[in-house]
């Protein structure tokens, strides 16, 4: 994602990590403003406002944690996935969220933050991270919910992402956009084959449509007057919809997609309005929302110890990694490129790389 | 860098025989080897690629952003660099 860690002419190595610029100059900030204003993007090594920092590394960390939390609801169903059909598509769709994860990583990482200093905040609880896998994935059909509904959301959210005006972000929702409509259209086609299925069958989808149908409206946010960060982030090109309109968005693309399924979306307030031209939907539960989000989720004690069960029983595979690439480069004495290059080596002009205009 | 933190690297792919590699993302590896195989699952899950080059962003050197006026305006006065300057009789314009 074109990285804080490329060398820059006049920068010592110390100043490389993102504050290096002056915090308020008058003249920085007229630039930056007319590059949003032209509707450009800004690249990491160009000057931006501290806040405008601080909002894109909270927002790109939380959704790449998101990502990589999200891998555990659906991750517990791979062993138990009904045909292997059904086992690779699940394997494939978790190996994508993993990748998410990176992309967005790798996208904060170009904002002066370190991968380690992401994983921690949100092992400790500092960051947060969607509150929709808070909820549990009790049946099957709850994975076919995911995808169709949580994927669904999560790509209305996400295309308007793909214009943001930090070029990595945009650039990292490209991708996720792409692949996240595969999510969507298994999630869906998994309950159709349900709903074609036994009774029985045909229930398990209703009651996983009942579950997810409303954290899943939730999922975009609190209503546009009680967002604190909406405004200052459609100023910075961060945000391009508001909540309550994307969220309207997604109800009105779901509900004839429930009528084709054959399920009945839980809300008795639902109908069409003609004068509008919007599907009227009832209130949310704004109790139920900030109590997940504050990590009183049903699931939020369990996702948290899972991912830093993970993150310690990989531990020692990072660190034999490394201990073996820094054996390698010792026994060698000189950088090579199968090897990789010591803390504080020299630097081989071979290996240099121009890269302007690559990115 | 966190001591520990396994080393940032840049990849780049070219997408199909016949086109550059282009500059896809990042990751983390510690060494070119798992760069190659961490970048080959990351970034090519769908054919994306047909090639890889990684390299260590520390070993990337870049032009200072706050240099674009001086680095890149100049051409802007240089059209006659381009062969819509030559407004040439209607009969020999395809040329």
């Amino acid at each position: 994602m074109y990285t804080q860690a490329i060398d820059l002419p006049n920068q010592d190595p110390d100043a490389r990590k993102g504050e290096a610029q002056a915090p308020d100059n008058p003249d920085y900030q007229a630039q930056f403003d007319a590059t949003l204003e032209r509707g450009d993007f800004i690249e990491p090594k160009d000057w931006m406002p501290e806040g405008y920092r601080k909002t894109l590394v909270r927002q790109i960390s939380q959704h790449a944690h998101s990502e990589i939390v999200g891998m555990l609801p659906e991750g517990n169903w791979i062993t138990r996935a009904p045909t292997l059909k059904r086992k690779a598509i699940l394997l494939a769709k978790v190996q994508d969220e993993g990748g998410h994860g990176l992309y967005l990583y790798a996208a904060a990482e170009t904002l002066g933050v370190s991968r380690d200093a992401l994983i921690e905040a949100l092992h400790s609880g500092k960051a947060k991270y969607s509150s929709i896998f808070n909820y549990p994935t009790l049946t099957w059909a709850d994975i076919g919910a995911i995808g169709w509904l949580v994927d669904g959301a999560a790509i209305m959210n996400q295309i308007p992402l793909t214009r943001c005006s930090y070029g990595p972000y945009a650039r990292a929702m490209i991708r996720i956009c792409k692949e996240e409509s595969f999510h969507q259209r298994q999630g869906f086609d998994l309950l159709l084959t349900m709903m074609r299925g036994t009774p029985q069958q045909r229930a398990m989808v209703q009651d996983a449509v009942n579950r997810w149908w409303w954290p899943v409206l939730m999922m975009f946010g609190p209503h546009d007057g009680a967002s604190t960060h909406g405004e200052q982030s459609a100023r910075w090109g961060i945000k391009r919809i508001s909540n309550d309109d994307l969220r309207q968005k997604f109800v009105d693309a779901t509900v004839p997609q429930a009528r084709v399924l054959g399920v009945t979306l839980p809300d008795p307030q639902l109908r069409w309005n003609e004068a509008r031209g919007h599907w009227d939907f009832g209130p949310i539960d704004w109790q139920e929302f900030w109590n997940v989000v504050n990590g009183h989720g049903p699931c939020a004690r369990e996702r948290i110890a899972e991912r830093v069960k993970a993150h310690e029983d990989g531990a020692w595979v990072r660190e034999a990694a490394l201990a073996y690439a820094r054996k390698r480069i010792a026994a060698k004495g000189t950088p090579s490129p199968s090897t990789g290059w010591g803390e504080g080596e020299a630097r081989s002009a071979k290996h240099e790389v121009r890269i302007s205009g690559a990115a | 860098m966190d001591r520990n933190e396994w080393p940032l690297w840049e990849v780049f792919i070219r997408s199909r025989s016949g086109l550059d590699h282009k500059h896809c993302g990042s990751l983390h590896a510690p060494d070119a080897r798992m760069a190659l195989q961490n970048a080959r699952d990351i970034y090519t899950r769908r054919m994306e690629g047909v090639s890889i080059w990684v390299v260590r962003s520390d070993q990337i050197h870049a032009s200072d952003p706050e240099a674009k006026p001086e680095m890149f305006d100049p051409a802007e006065d240089k059209i006659y660099r381009h062969p819509t300057f030559y407004k040439l009789p209607p009969e020999v314009d395809h040329m």
